[in-house]
């Protein structure tokens, strides 16, 4: 059933060889979303035409890009369509929770707030590995020391932005640091923020397809270089 | 000793230039400077070197190789930085140019999905 609240709210998938799970993940879209855009980012295998056939709008880039301009590209096609007002971030693998979103997009248009940004620490958090808990809670504490932004979970892919604040999303690290640059620019934008309890489905698939923990020494060194050029 | 502080310098300017380092017409200027530079010292080290042993001497270095050693470490250093920058930003160009086409390709859709978007409006409005 789409609800009327969901209506105006498009969902943008950024995919990367995710055949083997992205039908299942639009589908379920599909239920709560009448729009959703994946946005291929040059794989391989069959995840456009899949995700084509479950209903989504496929965005294709000609080749790939990174993540970052992935969801760069897909917010900047939601924007393109005048009826949306709110953008909502969801990773292909399968880890969110479609209910999550729909409750986020409803706290966002209830509250009118401009940000809300999942968070799987607000919740119960007993699901999370713990090598992955530590690593979050660092990166956590990184983020409030660097945009003052006091968040529980700074790197969740579950997030839904207002057509104002996702307008300011322009992102110049084009891989995996961009989690970390979206806050940034928002932070800086000085939108409105608030954080949803969501809850992450750690599958074999996911943890496969997620990063490896030594990738946050590169995050690190993306947004030191990122941040200093950006004060020169 | 002199060496010290030069290479200490130019390290310092290596860093520098990877976080702040703006591609202008000074810094092509001055790339093309110190290329010339770098080609008439080369002609004046093959023509006497021992001129480049005792330069080297003169800043603290035991041997006039051992002071082109650290001068190509140096030169290395900044030439690596300088692809570095320009293959960062020729990438944000490439990935701005990648955008535009995927976006250009999916205008079909895009028009396709606006229409259905109105029509689930509709519908929830009736």
């Amino acid at each position: 059933m789409v609800t009327a609240l969901a209506t105006r709210a498009a969902v943008v998938v950024p995919m990367f060889n995710e055949a083997q799970v992205i039908g299942n993940v639009v589908t379920e879209l599909r239920g709560s979303f009448p729009f959703v855009v994946c946005v291929d980012d040059g794989s391989g295998d069959d995840s456009a035409a899949i995700a084509r056939a479950a209903g989504a709008v496929v965005v294709s880039h000609p080749t790939n890009l990174g993540q970052g301009a992935a969801l760069e590209t897909g917010i900047r096609f939601a924007l393109g369509l005048p009826d949306v007002d709110h953008v909502v971030t969801f990773d292909a693998d399968g880890q969110h929770d479609v209910a999550d979103a729909v409750a986020m997009v409803e706290r966002a248009r209830a509250s009118d707030v401009q940000v809300v940004l999942g968070s799987r620490f607000l919740g119960a958090a007993e699901h999370v590995p713990l090598p992955r808990r530590l690593l979050l809670r660092a990166a956590a504490h990184f983020t409030r020391r660097t945009t003052g932004l006091a968040l529980t979970d700074a790197h969740n892919g579950l997030r839904v932005l207002r057509r104002d604040a996702a307008s300011a999303v322009r992102l110049r690290l084009h891989g995996m640091s961009h989690a970390s640059e979206i806050l940034t620019v928002l932070a800086r934008g000085g939108f409105t923020m608030e954080e949803h309890p969501v809850t992450i489905r750690y599958t074999d698939y996911s943890r496969a397809k997620g990063q490896r923990g030594y990738n946050a020494l590169n995050v690190l060194f993306d947004l030191a270089v990122n941040r200093m050029r950006a004060a020169a | 000793m002199i060496i010290k502080l030069l290479l200490i310098a130019a390290l310092a300017a290596a860093a520098y230039t990877l976080m702040h380092g703006r591609r202008s017409a000074l810094s092509l200027l001055v790339r093309r400077g110190i290329a010339l530079l770098a080609i008439a010292l080369g002609v004046v080290a093959v023509v006497s070197p021992d001129l480049v042993t005792s330069v080297a001497h003169a800043v603290g270095v035991g041997r006039g190789t051992d002071l082109v050693v650290y001068a190509l470490c140096v030169t290395f250093l900044f030439t690596t930085i300088g692809l570095h920058m320009r293959l960062a930003a020729l990438n944000d160009r490439f990935v701005d140019l990648a955008r535009r086409v995927a976006l250009n390709e999916a205008k079909d859709e895009a028009a396709r999905a606006q229409t259905a978007l109105a029509e689930t409006q509709r519908s929830n409005v009736a």
